[in-house]
């Protein structure tokens, strides 16, 4: 398996075989971490020439469906720590296509460029014309147009948000799926790299060419008939509002409540009924779980003229920029969905941070002077404005709002209601001690390290001892998944059984006691790495609201949390 | 009366190649993971925002690309489209060229791959787009 190097300061690239790290660590996060560690000085400077990003697919990309997505691998410079970050569209059988299991970019451009990786050959194209256009979704336009390849590549772009090195700006690949969370955008901003366009045309023969075809056709039938992905294929996972919101576990203004008198107008089921007009897909995945909005708009002060804008939408952006917002208004949370998505940024970053200053000038801890727009619960007029602000920057309170709640709650006060883990941005689910328990230890601090969130809805009373259990068992199987990489959408496709399955017509003999065992080795890989880029469970922050405000499990017990910790930090020190 | 690939709703792809894949694999002998040797693809319309859409052979009965064959290589198919015999191919291009609405591909080894209308994709587009039917010639 061949991994690509590309030296952004040298104008250079090397391809270098490298077998021996996917034979030991299967493919995507397994081998990512290896690659930092070999590439990356952890006290690198994120935003600095030292930084490295790695892109690493799986041994299942393109060979079997629902493998369609990409692991990135960085320094983050919203947390200072381990970044880690996956997305879709095409971006993971391009890579596969082109010929890598990984791509390692490593220095800066002296001046912007976007890159082309063209099967075998790496492209440095000019991107001083393009540097400047703030919208993701033009660029993408611009050099899809210029470029070839259509159908068979990727074209990953940063808009305004990454080239003002917003902390949390994302990296955008066809028009709507994101390297989303923790600030790849700006990392990419402080590269001088707007974009990266991978085109890949290869093929290869599997070892069984008979019974690969069996397996494939189970895979597909799996994911379509059985009710392992139903979810994704009605009414996407923009489903869980009114569910969560029974459960008194919606973040809403701020996480001052947990219920949100809006939360049937922005439900799953509104979207369906009034807004979706298409669904589109992930290269090589069936289920097609990408909503989009129709938004029809009037122009302004113009009769009979109007623009139809397709607005891609789930869980977490109606959570983040909607209910934690107080917006009722569909078309209001469709415009900020649409801004955020322009300029390039992570919606769950964006909406926290916006809530966060909404209270803090509530409570008069800043003023309008700082905010310039009067920030207010329910005005998406103003939340609009404040989008630009975040990005343009116009004084020192956008600037420091940019670098993250965490930084801005330093500055200005209100940490306990600045809802960050591990300075990452809270994600959409207030639901007991297991989502919480996982953001604080979770190697990303993401609802997806360990799905903490449905702990909580599956567990009664439960010890502290016993959640840490439960998140770290779900968080080392995520580690196989992510190293495979199959989408987290279809786990409940990709049994330990059905990958031991998949694996043989590839050649590839593994038992699923090897599966597990990898998934130990890499969570504890991944958490050394991390440890030595500054993680120490002692200085984790708690923020006050989320023991203040109720959940499915009650009000919160920060003595739970204490003994919860306190027993990670043995296991941390086991295992370092 | 022959079968045919067909487009039955066009407007509801989408764009998860998923017939790329499946083309490329169809002949057990020969599968192969990967799209090199898919005769049909799958593209955005610029940009996911207008949707998608597929390209492939739409059998024509008189095929410009048959024409423009030095070696016989592309030969006429009972019904439409071509018959692709690919050890006389000598992958000058030209067939690539000729078709009008680019539903030849250039493999990585110059050939050209093409639809042969076998069917074997509409069984993995998961959205009817695709349908395999008998067409009057």
């Amino acid at each position: 398996m061949n991994v690509l190097y590309i030296d952004l300061s040298k104008y250079r690239y090397e391809i270098v075989n490298r077998k021996d790290l996917f034979e030991e660590w299967i493919g995507g996060v397994g081998v990512g971490i290896q690659l930092l560690k070999e590439e990356l000085n952890p006290n690198a400077d994120p935003l600095s020439e030292e930084n490295v990003i790695v892109f690493a697919i799986g041994p299942f990309t393109p060979a079997y469906p629902l493998a369609s997505k990409t692991v990135a691998l960085f320094k983050s410079p919203l947390t200072g720590n381990l970044g880690e970050s996956h997305a879709g569209g095409r971006t993971a059988t391009s890579i596969a296509n082109a010929g890598y299991g990984a791509i390692v970019i490593k220095g800066r451009s002296k001046k912007p460029i976007y890159i082309v990786v063209e099967n075998d050959k790496v492209h440095f194209r000019d991107a001083r014309v393009l540097w400047g256009i703030e919208d993701s979704l033009i660029v993408g336009r611009i050099i899809a147009e210029k470029e070839k390849g259509r159908g068979i590549r990727t074209v990953m772009r940063i808009g305004g948000g990454g080239e003002k090195l917003v902390r949390y700006a994302c990296v955008t690949t066809e028009t709507y799926r994101h390297f989303g969370r923790l600030g790849l955008g700006a990392v990419f901003g402080s590269k001088n790299l707007k974009a990266l366009v991978i085109i890949g045309k290869r093929s290869y023969s599997p070892k069984d060419k008979k019974s690969y075809k069996k397996i494939y056709d189970k895979i597909y039938k799996i994911s379509l008939e059985s009710d392992a992905m139903q979810k994704y294929h009605l009414i996407g996972t923009a489903v869980n509002i009114l569910p969560l919101n029974e459960l008194k576990s919606l973040p809403t203004k701020n996480l001052k409540s947990t219920r949100f008198e809006g939360a049937e107008e922005i439900s799953g089921e509104s979207f369906a009924a009034y807004n979706l007009g298409r669904r589109i897909a992930c290269n090589h995945c069936p289920i097609a779980c990408i909503h989009i909005a129709a938004l029809r708009v009037p122009y302004e002060g113009e009769r009979y003229f109007y623009k139809t804008i397709m607005i891609s939408y789930d869980y977490e952006l109606i959570y983040s920029l909607g209910s934690m917002l107080g917006i009722h208004s569909r078309e209001g949370l469709l415009r900020l969905i649409h801004k955020v998505e322009a300029y390039g940024l992570d919606a769950i970053s964006t909406g926290v941070c916006l809530a966060w200053a909404t209270e803090a000038l509530e409570k008069k801890l800043i003023s309008e002077k700082e905010t310039i727009v009067k920030l207010l619960f329910g005005d998406y007029e103003a939340y609009l404005k404040a989008i630009d602000y975040l990005v343009r920057q116009p004084n020192d309170f956008y600037k420091t709002l940019a670098k993250g709640v965490e930084k801005a709650s330093q500055v200005y006060g209100g940490k306990e209601f600045a809802l960050a883990f591990g300075g990452n941005e809270m994600p959409g689910y207030h639901t007991g001690y297991a989502a919480h328990l996982g953001y604080l230890i979770g190697l990303r601090h993401s609802h997806l390290d360990s799905g903490g969130y449905s702990i909580d809805q599956k567990i009664g009373e439960a010890k502290p001892k016993e959640i840490i259990d439960k998140l770290i068992e779900e968080e080392k199987w995520r580690q196989v998944l992510s190293s495979l990489v199959v989408c987290f959408f279809a786990r409940k496709v990709y049994t330990p059984e059905v990958i031991v399955e998949a694996f043989k017509p590839l050649g590839i003999e593994i038992d699923e006691n090897r599966l597990f065992e990898l998934g130990s080795k890499i969570y504890a890989e991944k958490l050394r790495l991390k440890v030595k880029m500054g993680f120490n469970i002692n200085s984790l922050r708690i923020p006050k609201r989320i023991l203040e405000t109720e959940t499915l499990h009650g009000k919160l017990d920060k003595k739970f949390f204490d003994e919860a910790l306190s027993y990670y930090s043995k296991i941390v020190k086991e295992l370092i | 009366m022959t079968k045919r690939l067909v487009i039955k709703d066009i407007e509801k792809c989408v764009g998860c190649s998923l017939c790329m894949y499946a083309c490329s694999r169809k002949f057990t002998k020969k599968a192969e993971i990967g799209v090199d040797s898919s005769g049909i693809l799958a593209v955005s319309l610029s940009g996911f925002e207008r949707g998608a859409t597929v390209i492939f052979c739409r059998a024509c009965f008189d095929p410009p690309c048959v024409q423009v064959c030095p070696t016989n290589a592309l030969k006429p198919r009972k019904g439409g489209g071509v018959i692709f015999v690919e050890d006389s191919c000598i992958a000058c291009g030209n067939c690539i060229e000729a078709c009008t609405i680019g539903a030849i591909f250039r493999r990585r080894d110059g050939k050209p791959a093409v639809c042969i209308h076998c069917g074997y994709c509409v069984n993995y587009c998961p959205h009817d787009v695709l349908a395999f039917q008998e067409v009057e010639v």
